[in-house]
């Protein structure tokens, strides 16, 4: 069994959640100045439009940072596990796991492309790998 | 016309309970005997007070501290956020509200059972079954503890600057160098070596080892906030407050402020540092000894840099044991700081800043003039320049 702390969806991160459910990874893209914006939010800080729509990222990035937590042990986690910081091609950056690596092959600047995954409590959540650069 | 807080307000009393891993008490009564003995150190009576500030944080309710000790009237109540962010921030209110006559003494607390109680470090999170909404973007990946937030963060500023964890260590000894010599410190006697540190467990790998973070305490640590002609007729040398100030930097988080173009730096504190010194008119060669909030000591480099004791990325050859330690030229956490003396929250070094000036400090520095503190870091925080009348 493979499970996850699950998030507590707010009016304002309901779509990023529901997404990931679809298998998406979708960022907000404001109607009023078409910038992308992440974490989820309600008003765009560069034009405060509340108009937004989202699109699909497309889940390539290289590795801004990264760390291995190592106390507390959490039920939701074995072993070894690797905490990310993305930076998408989109120019955004997100937090997630980079997974099926040697920990000792992590470098930041490497190049990661990140799909969605369903536990098997229900939750969804991006998952990072390795990948070959273009 | 601009309004200065220069000099108009000063810190007359301190007061603190012992600090211990389970206090056997209800936090109501820690805030209550810090306040009282802060009143009493500063020669003042409860019925002197009209103004109480806290954190948010804080579980004690004013009304409630105020009829323990029995403050008839109170005129002005306030509360800082960002938990150790709003350490430095509860006197910036303080003096805000004296200069104004929106008070005449206010009493600045912090209590809690941060040991024995509602730890921080994360053992609450153990069972939980949901996030609460400020970490849904974190906490699912595992980012669940303070150490984790920062260590993120800090990971990034190590591989800019080639900075180790071997540097951050420098501070762990420091601290633990102080606190060997408080004896209210609860590391009193126990200092440590750079070996000690480097032998300690991970706690975020490759950035936190187990020295590298603060202490859990139970505690209380009060402040008499009144103004500073007052406080020349009351018992103790004024701690004058020179400059005060609150930041809060672009696209901030509680403490994950990950989505900034650069995240090597501290960019709150660079907001507070640029008001303090342009209040106080000093700079950073003028201060003989300060408190950096040493919640987890990565920050305490970048808080260096922010304040301008260094440039930035330079930290790790500025901060060394010698340099940083009583006797060198700029002795920081003189009683021990979060990880010697105890962890209340910023308040314990703002308390020991005090002590330097009036000069009664266990580790006093020669010649102290002004003394610089800060508040917690990785949040919007706040910072403080003390001095003599």
């Amino acid at each position: 069994m493979s499970y996850r702390l699950g998030p507590t969806t707010t009016p304002d991160t309901k779509f990023f959640w529901d997404g990931l459910k679809q298998g998406k990874i979708l960022v907000q893209r404001c109607k009023g100045c078409a910038r992308l914006r992440h974490p989820p939010r309600p008003m765009c800080p560069h034009c405060n439009s509340l108009l937004w729509d989202t699109i699909e990222a497309s889940g390539r990035g290289t590795l801004h940072s990264f760390v291995l937590p190592r106390h507390p042990q959490w039920p939701w986690f074995e072993g070894t596990y690797v905490v990310a910081l993305v930076d998408l091609e989109e120019g955004l950056r997100l937090v997630t796991n980079l997974v099926d690596v040697d920990p000792a092959e992590v470098t930041i600047g490497m190049p990661v492309e990140g799909r969605v995954e369903h536990f098997d409590d229900g939750v969804s959540l991006h998952q990072f790998r390795p990948r070959s650069p273009r | 016309m601009s309004v200065s807080l220069r000099g108009r307000a000063a810190i007359a009393g301190i007061g603190q309970t012992e600090f211990s891993k389970e206090s056997g008490r209800s936090e109501l009564q820690l805030a209550c005997e810090a306040a009282k003995a802060a009143l009493d150190d500063a020669g003042l009576s409860p019925r002197d007070v009209d103004g109480l500030v806290t954190f948010t944080m804080d579980s004690s309710e004013e009304a409630e501290v105020a009829r323990n000790l029995g403050i008839p009237r109170l005129t002005l109540f306030s509360r800082i956020p960002y938990g150790g962010g709003g350490a430095c921030a509860v006197v910036h209110q303080a003096a805000m509200a004296v200069a104004t006559g929106a008070a005449e003494v206010v009493v600045c607390w912090r209590a809690f059972n941060e040991r024995s109680g509602m730890r921080f470090g994360g053992a609450a999170m153990a069972g939980a079954t949901m996030l609460p909404p400020f970490l849904d973007m974190v906490g699912p990946y595992g980012l669940l503890t303070p150490a984790s937030w920062v260590a993120l963060q800090a990971r990034r500023y190590m591989h800019e600057y080639g900075v180790t964890n071997e540097h951050f260590g420098r501070i762990s000894v420091v601290d633990r160098k102080h606190a060997a010599n408080n004896p209210a410190a609860w590391f009193h006697g126990r200092p440590i070596t750079i070996e000690d540190h480097q032998a300690s467990r991970w706690i975020v790998e490759p950035v936190l080892r187990l020295l590298d973070c603060c202490q859990e305490s139970d505690g209380g640590v009060a402040l008499v906030v009144t103004s500073t002609e007052r406080a020349r007729d009351l018992r103790h040398v004024p701690a004058v407050v020179l400059a005060a100030a609150q930041g809060c930097a672009d696209d901030a988080e509680l403490m994950t402020s990950y989505y900034r173009p650069e995240i090597s730096g501290l960019p709150e504190m660079g907001i507070v540092a640029e008001q303090l010194w342009r209040q106080s008119g000093l700079r950073p060669a003028d201060v003989q000894t300060a408190f950096l909030y040493d919640h987890f000591t990565p920050f305490v480099l970048v808080q260096l840099e922010e304040l301008g004791f260094c440039k930035r990325g330079e930290a790790k050859d500025f901060a060394t044991v010698e340099r940083l330690s009583i006797g060198g030229e700029l002795p920081i956490n003189t009683s021990g700081g979060l990880l010697g003396e105890a962890y209340i929250h910023g308040m314990n070094g703002i308390a020991e800043c005090v002590r330097q000036i009036r000069g009664t400090s266990c580790n006093q520095v020669d010649g102290v003039e002004h003394v610089l503190a800060t508040a917690g870091t990785g949040c919007p925080t706040s910072g403080l320049i003390l001095g003599r009348v």
